[in-house]
């Protein structure tokens, strides 16, 4: 196919050239950034969370006194236990995208000063480190004795498990066995490593840190209650927690159940995330729409400039170009086209990743989103000037003989 | 002439009605995509209380004597500088804000308990935020420090407990303290909830929930202490507390005020007073960083807590991004469909129709486009609306398309579809008419 003939026909229709090409290279532009914007959701949205989830599920009690709480955390429990299919009902404070109830700074030396993480402690009773299926690397779990009463927010002197990305944090390229970390005057030894355990709300925190968590063991005590993990079969988990909301009517009728946080972990994450959804589905919209504007744009075009030129298509056809010719040179022009028009699009793929990074802390878009821009924008101007196109290639070489 | 134009452009658009078509649809589909993006922002990023914003303040001092650096005040204040602040009555109207979960029953309505937010607060609070009463009315201020067993609760609980009648004098229960209900309000939604507004900073742009619904029961400051000790929400703690339970002496920040200052003048005498206490509070050894106070205007800490959430503003400069692709195609059909029409045009100029008279002929029909675009943007805007609407976010219940968002709707449409018509109408207006009659 010929180049040379097509660039000297575009150059007499330089300004809607121009502006297809200009059209082509705002989309492409707008595409890689809005699919790089909805892998990042994607990814935050299947973080892994370090416990079983499909066989979990929270049951959050609120509106009772402090005196009230030991007690009625065994009763809660023993109830909850006795429900067919229960495996476990263990106290803790809350799972990973539950409630956010306990955020506070760590440091790894007494001195005062400088907070080296801000971290999300997790508070267990027995039974629930196991129940929450953690996963150990390294070190071990909390023993039996070491779950101990406690009265500050945090129990004073426990042995705790910190997930690899906080170790790694605090000490890099060091054995996290055996340290020691603070908060203010409360003291932890580290005894062991989990490989995975998120925060409740990962995504309000910078990126990278959204596994800075900490696992206390402890006792039933007032900052200790209410909150309960239970444990069944994946399969049976819905009827349980059916059974379970019945259940606390009977043991405790005073208290008063807290349906946003009462779910199935599977429900929590999914309620977490459903901001992060809606802004994926959003951005796949915007997507769609304007490959749909660009190509009905390339339609649009296409056809002028195939009505524009059947006299010359006819003069070509009546001097032996085939309908192949032709054919190929609508979609040449259009290769052309759109392959400036990528190339305008590369540059401001990166200007406007550049404003992303500057206003909303986003990571610089990875190169491989640029090849993928231009063959999706390549596939689709061809696919749009098809049908003109083939219009053009069906003019009969008749028409060369007619006035217009 | 107009009329003409417009009857030219009529029957030209239907002539085309393909092309038409296509262009009334991306102008449709760009004005749609910025106008939902646009509104949400425009409902957002307001003035929660227009008739009062100018005179409100929010006084930030430093309690925090942990050693950490900082290059901002804290957001909320400890109990004691609230109180201390609040009581020394150097505004014109003052108040405290704090709030917290806490068991309500009614005790005449024959429901379950129920958790509710309660706003523990002071009278000024009513009049300082123009907030509506449907009954009754605020309790009087010798209520706060006489801690009155009185409260103020939200249209909504009302219409929950007592089916929208008018409940002033009947008794709510909180944890276990009788209230009783001096008013009720006029349903009340500002946007954002601004006297809870802190934090800002520390979400990472999640910062939907500021548009949360106010309270459902008010009460006076102090009485709030006694029925919901130990039941409010801490902003921030520098020392692990003693007892979490008593949060008065606790080295934690929790407690909110706001000022009424009516002149400028006062405003500077404020920030003066405000410094002085903080050095007097250096000077007893209770503060540690007493030379960074502050007094913000209500729409300035609104920015500063960049209240607007992030993919809130993400989707406005999308859809910005995306009107633009649909101008630059809007602009390339248009110049397609008049140049078409060179030999029409060629011969209204050799008749002798001026270029200016072409060009407005042309953009006549491209106001027009913009017209039937801003109509199908004005649709597809509702169904945008009536999407965010569904989502999950706090804000979800504010959403609605007001008058001057309508009339602004039309406006960028017709705006957007004359700018992409100029260049193609410029064109058209340079046809020769000699060449033109002679190819006909």
């Amino acid at each position: 196919m010929q180049i040379r003939p097509i660039l000297a026909a575009l150059r007499r229709h330089r300004l809607a050239t121009v502006l297809i090409a200009l059209e082509i290279a705002l989309a492409c532009a707008v595409l890689c950034n809005a699919c790089f914007l909805i892998s990042g959701r994607l990814r935050a949205m299947h973080v892994q969370s370090g416990v079983d989830e499909a066989s979990l599920a929270i049951i959050k009690l609120t509106g009772f006194e402090e005196t009230q709480s030991v007690d009625l955390n065994a009763r809660v429990q023993s109830g909850l236990a006795g429900i067919a299919g229960v495996q476990s009902a263990t106290l803790v404070n809350t799972a990973p995208f539950g409630e956010k109830v306990g955020t506070a700074g760590v440091t790894t030396g007494r001195e005062p000063g400088h907070t080296h993480a801000t971290v999300d402690y997790y508070l267990g009773g027995p039974g629930a480190f196991q129940a929450m299926g953690l996963h150990v690397v390294a070190g071990r779990a909390p023993q039996p004795d070491e779950y101990r009463a406690f009265s500050g927010f945090v129990p004073d002197e426990a042995s705790v498990l910190v997930t690899r990305a906080l170790a790694t944090h605090l000490w890099p390229g060091l054995d996290p066995l055996g340290k020691e970390l603070w908060c203010d005057r409360l003291h932890f030894r580290v005894v062991g490593v989990l490989d995975h355990l998120v925060r409740p709300n990962p995504t309000v925190f910078a990126q990278g840190t959204a596994e800075w968590s900490v696992f206390a063991p402890g006792l039933s005590s007032p900052r200790l209650a209410g909150t309960y993990l239970l444990k069944a079969d994946p399969t049976q988990l819905p009827r349980v927690m059916r059974d379970a909301r019945a259940a606390i009517g009977k043991i405790a009728p005073d208290v008063v159940l807290d349906e946003e946080f009462s779910r199935t972990l599977v429900e929590l994450r999914d309620r977490r995330f459903r901001q992060d959804r809606a802004m994926a589905g959003m951005l796949i919209g915007v997507i769609l729409a304007l490959l749909l504007v660009t190509a009905l744009g390339i339609v649009g075009l296409a056809s002028f400039w195939v009505q524009q030129r059947r006299k010359q298509i006819g003069i070509r056809r009546a001097v032996g170009a085939t309908r192949r010719d032709i054919l190929g040179y609508f979609q040449t022009e259009n290769f052309l086209i759109v392959s400036g028009g990528i190339v305008i699009g590369m540059v401001l793929a990166f200007a406007l990743n550049l404003v992303l990074m500057k206003f909303y802390e986003l990571p610089r878009l990875p190169l491989y989103y640029l090849p993928f821009g231009a063959v999706s924008l390549w596939l689709l101007g061809q696919l749009a000037v098809l049908g003109p196109a083939m219009r053009a290639a069906a003019v009969p070489p008749v028409v060369a003989t007619r006035s217009v | 002439m107009f009329g003409y134009y417009l009857d030219l452009a009529w029957r030209s658009l239907r002539r085309n009605s393909v092309l038409t078509a296509l262009m009334v649809l991306a102008i449709a589909v760009g004005i749609g995509a910025s106008m939902t993006t646009l509104t949400v922002m425009h409902l957002l990023s307001g003035d929660p209380v227009p008739t009062r914003s100018g005179t409100l303040f929010y006084p930030q001092v430093d309690p925090d004597t942990s050693l950490r650096e900082r290059k901002d005040p804290s957001d909320v204040m400890d109990y004691h500088s609230a109180v201390d602040l609040w009581r020394s009555r150097r505004a014109d109207r003052q108040t405290l804000v704090t709030s917290g979960e806490i068991k309500l029953r009614a005790v005449d309505a024959h429901k379950p308990p129920l958790m509710i937010e309660m706003l523990a607060t002071t009278a000024d609070f009513f009049p300082m935020f123009d907030v509506p009463f449907q009954y009754g009315g605020s309790w009087q201020p010798g209520d706060d420090e006489q801690r009155t067993r009185v409260a103020v609760i939200s249209a909504q609980l009302n219409d929950k407990l007592f089916g929208g009648a008018n409940s002033v004098g009947r008794t709510l229960r909180l944890r276990d303290n009788d209230v009783r209900i001096v008013g009720v309000l006029k349903p009340w939604r500002p946007s954002p909830q601004f006297y809870q507004v802190a934090g800002g900073r520390f979400s990472n742009g999640n910062t939907g929930a500021f548009y949360s619904k106010p309270e459902d029961v008010m009460v006076p400051f102090f009485t709030g202490m006694e029925v919901g000790d130990g039941s409010f929400g801490v902003f921030n703690c520098w020392r692990v507390p003693d007892d979490l339970a008593h949060l008065q002496d606790a080295p934690c920040a929790w407690v909110s005020m706001w000022v009424q200052l009516d002149s400028p003048a006062k405003a500077i005498r404020y920030a003066q007073f405000l410094a002085d206490y903080a050095a007097q509070q250096k000077g007893l050894g209770r503060y540690t960083h007493a030379d960074d106070t502050r007094l913000p205007s209500l729409m300035q800490w609104l920015d500063y807590n960049q209240v607007v959430p992030s993919d809130v503003r993400l989707q406005a400069w999308l859809a910005f991004a995306f009107l633009a692709v649909c101008l630059f195609n809007t602009v390339g059909l248009l110049l397609a469909k008049f140049l078409r029409r060179s030999g029409e045009i060629g011969v209204r100029r050799a008749l002798g129709a001026s270029r200016r008279a072409v060009f407005a002929q042309c953009l006549v029909e491209a106001g027009m486009i913009g017209l039937l675009g801003g109509a199908g943007g004005w649709l597809l805007t509702l169904l945008g609306l009536w999407l965010v609407r569904r989502q999950p976010a706090a804000y979800a219940d504010l959403v609605h398309l007001d008058p001057a968002m309508f009339l602004t709707t039309f406006t960028m449409a017709i705006m957007a579809s004359l700018l992409a018509g100029v260049l193609p109408a410029y064109r058209a207006s340079r046809v020769a008419p000699g060449l033109q009659l002679k190819t006909l």
